[in-house]
């Protein structure tokens, strides 16, 4: 889960590290009263969960109180790469000397933590990374020591970074094992004209398996903007939504995926994943086929199971008792292969539904459902 | 000969007394597995009855392989008490630890990685299946009646995947199945088994899968191409996946232009694997390989 500017900033305060004074509001007649407690002159920043907000024209500068007022007004509704800023952050302008970049993020194939910091902070690091690899410079941490003093000099000095530094790098350690984040980055970390250094812009990333243990974040858990994602979230289910004609069921992750791939090679569009995972009870059909048949772009759905500790039987009859609480209304391709195959097979023909049709291999299931859902 | 597990090894369940624990071990059980211990310090000293046979339970890690010489361990405990569990296996050196638990905080997993490798313990998973050498032991929760003993070695990152081809290339058979998990960070990765496979003289071909998110796929192909001489062939998952999107895998997730499948084939196909579009013309791909000798 990422966190908004505005929260990343808090966690950086909570943790002792300086950042500046700022408020968030969605109406620009309270960032008049904001920028007005602020000292009138503001930086008016749309809060949204993706890069380049500067260029988009969603970071601006106003003078006072007024216009603080005005460019609030124009930010807020403003589109930004698909996302719609509903929140604005109004902060103290800062008289910055020099720019720098820090973060720390999880390096996957190391299996641990990489320490990434530049001296030419305010820009994207990527970019910086691309034509000037020197420097930026990459510390792998060692899990069990994490980022003692010793480590964060270590990392300033590697990157051209002042002394002062190492403190806030410490402590951005902290933000990072405490809030089990996957990623904290801060772009740009300035030293100011007074000397101080401050975090002016940051990025956290959580890690959704340990919001268990994170009270604070527990409830603000993405379940996405979209109707149908909010559905299904509140049913417990694993289910992204995608733009196209097909549903998809099926369980594993990695099957249902596969399933997306061999549905679009037959030339028609997945219109969502949803795993439904091993055990595929008949709720648990039932709640998924009411949220796929509920999406109003799907022409046609395909049920694609393989029953490897689950019994195809009791995948079968959890999709007979589903068809008796979930009013079919397009057509339902199904699949069944694997443990208990025939008798999965039967207990569907039994059923005998006029809309669901079954079809042994999941290329040619694939095919069919494609077939139905792109013909008129 | 298989990989990573063999009729000789001697096994110990964490969390047997548990739900899933129970379950998988009676399977385990039933399907020849040598399960020799269960670990809970609350129920030291009891045994538990399964159909084929008694088990003990023993209150630490250590005491399970003092008991019995256990060399393998299978971890069911539930996401905030793994990676205590783990380091706990560690510990005690234990040389191979299963983790099949799905949800664990990264930060615990990268802790227990650390603290598994300084010690010499090897991890696969976490959420992941586990693996098996079919005829001979299975660690984890993958289906022991899906095919028989064979000479293709499989890992990938896919739990049902894996059932998926074991299904389609049953009648060939399989010395090894891992699955090596889903998250973003796991214990033991393609390029692991990929060396173990080509030193073993039961595997003739290798099939590996894959999914978005990260870049183990195309670290396995330049390690492929430089020393795997047995044939490989490939299945990735997740070519429709949105950007930014996590498809079920914690792992699984295209971040602007990395990871993404497309890159994965490519990486895979410019190192001599072959890739199949759908898992079912993967396996015709493998049966091909196969018939032409190679």
């Amino acid at each position: 889960m990422d966190l908004y500017e505005h929260q990343a900033r808090e966690l950086f305060a909570d943790h002792g590290i300086v950042v500046p004074r700022a408020e968030v509001t969605g109406s620009p007649k309270q960032a008049r009263e904001i920028a007005r407690r602020l000292g009138g002159r503001v930086v008016v920043k749309a809060q949204v969960k993706t890069g380049g907000r500067g260029k988009a024209g969603g970071v601006k500068l106003a003078a006072d109180p007024a216009a603080a007022e005005l460019t609030a007004r124009q930010i807020l509704g403003m589109d930004i790469k698909g996302h719609t800023v509903e929140t604005v952050m109004l902060a103290q302008p800062v008289d910055i000397e020099s720019e720098f970049y820090v973060s720390y993020v999880l390096d996957r194939a190391a299996g641990g933590f990489l320490a990434i910091a530049s001296a030419e902070g305010g820009m994207d690091i990527e970019e910086v990374a691309a034509t000037r690899p020197g420097a930026v410079a990459r510390v792998p941490v060692d899990p069990a020591e994490g980022v003692t003093p010793a480590v964060a000099a270590r990392i300033a000095d590697a990157a051209g970074l002042p002394a002062r530094t190492v403190d806030i790098l410490v402590r951005l350690w902290e933000v990072l094992v405490r809030e089990d984040a996957l990623l904290v980055e801060v772009n740009p970390l300035v030293s100011t004209r007074d000397g101080q250094i401050m975090a002016l812009d940051g990025k956290v990333t959580l890690d959704d398996n340990a919001l268990f243990r994170q009270a604070r974040w527990g409830d603000e858990a993405d379940t996405g903007h979209d109707p149908l994602e909010a559905a299904a979230a509140a049913k417990g289910l694993n289910y992204v939504k995608l733009d196209g004609e097909v549903g998809i069921i099926g369980n594993g992750a990695g099957l249902v995926m596969s399933t997306l791939d061999v549905v679009a090679g037959c030339g028609a569009r997945p219109a969502n994943f949803l795993d439904i995972g091993g055990g595929a009870s008949a709720q648990v059909m039932a709640d998924g086929l009411s949220v796929v048949l509920s999406d109003p772009s799907v022409k046609s759905v395909f049920v694609n199971v393989f029953g490897g500790i689950t019994a195809c039987d009791a995948v079968a009859d959890g999709i007979v008792r589903a068809l008796d609480t979930v009013r079919l209304t397009k057509p339902l391709v199904v699949r069944l292969d694997g443990n208990n195959a025939e008798r999965g097979r039967a207990l569907l023909d039994e059923r005998a539904h006029p809309l669901v049709e079954q079809v042994t291999t999941m290329d040619g299931a694939a095919s069919r459902a494609a077939h139905l859902a792109t013909t008129p | 000969m298989a990989i990573h597990l063999t009729k000789e090894s001697k096994i110990l369940v964490q969390g047997m007394t548990g739900g899933e624990g129970m379950k998988h071990t009676r399977r385990m059980l039933a399907a020849g597995t040598n399960v020799v211990g269960g670990v809970n310090p609350r129920k030291a000293g009891r045994t538990v009855d399964f159909p084929d046979r008694p088990v003990p339970v023993f209150g630490s890690v250590a005491e399970g392989m003092d008991a019995t010489g256990a060399d393998v361990t299978v971890v069911f405990v539930p996401p905030a008490f793994t990676k205590a569990a783990v380091t706990e296996a560690a510990d005690a050196g234990i040389g191979l630890a299963v983790v099949i638990t799905e949800g664990v905080p990264v930060h615990d997993s990268v802790a227990f990685l650390d603290r598994a490798r300084k010690r010499g313990t090897r991890v696969i998973g976490p959420n992941c299946p586990g693996l098996i050498s079919p005829g001979q032991s299975g660690a984890g929760i993958i289906p022991a009646d899906i095919t028989k003993p064979g000479r293709i070695g499989l890992v990938s990152k896919s739990g049902t995947l894996t059932y998926q081809l074991m299904y389609e290339l049953r009648d060939i058979g399989f010395s090894t199945c891992v699955g090596i998990g889903g998250d973003p960070v796991v214990g033991t990765t393609h390029i692991d088994c990929l060396t173990a496979f080509q030193e073993d003289p039961e595997t003739d071909l290798i099939v590996l899968i894959g999914e978005i998110g990260g870049d183990a796929e195309e670290r396995a192909a330049a390690y492929i191409r430089d020393h795997v001489t047995k044939p490989v062939v490939g299945y990735i998952a997740g070519f429709t996946a949105p950007e930014g999107r996590t498809m079920g895998h914690a792992g699984a997730i295209v971040s602007g232009s990395s990871g993404t499948a497309r890159a994965k084939q490519q990486a895979l196909e410019a190192a001599g694997v072959r890739v199949g579009r759908t898992p079912t013309e993967t396996a015709r791909h493998v049966l091909a390989v196969l018939d032409s000798g190679a």
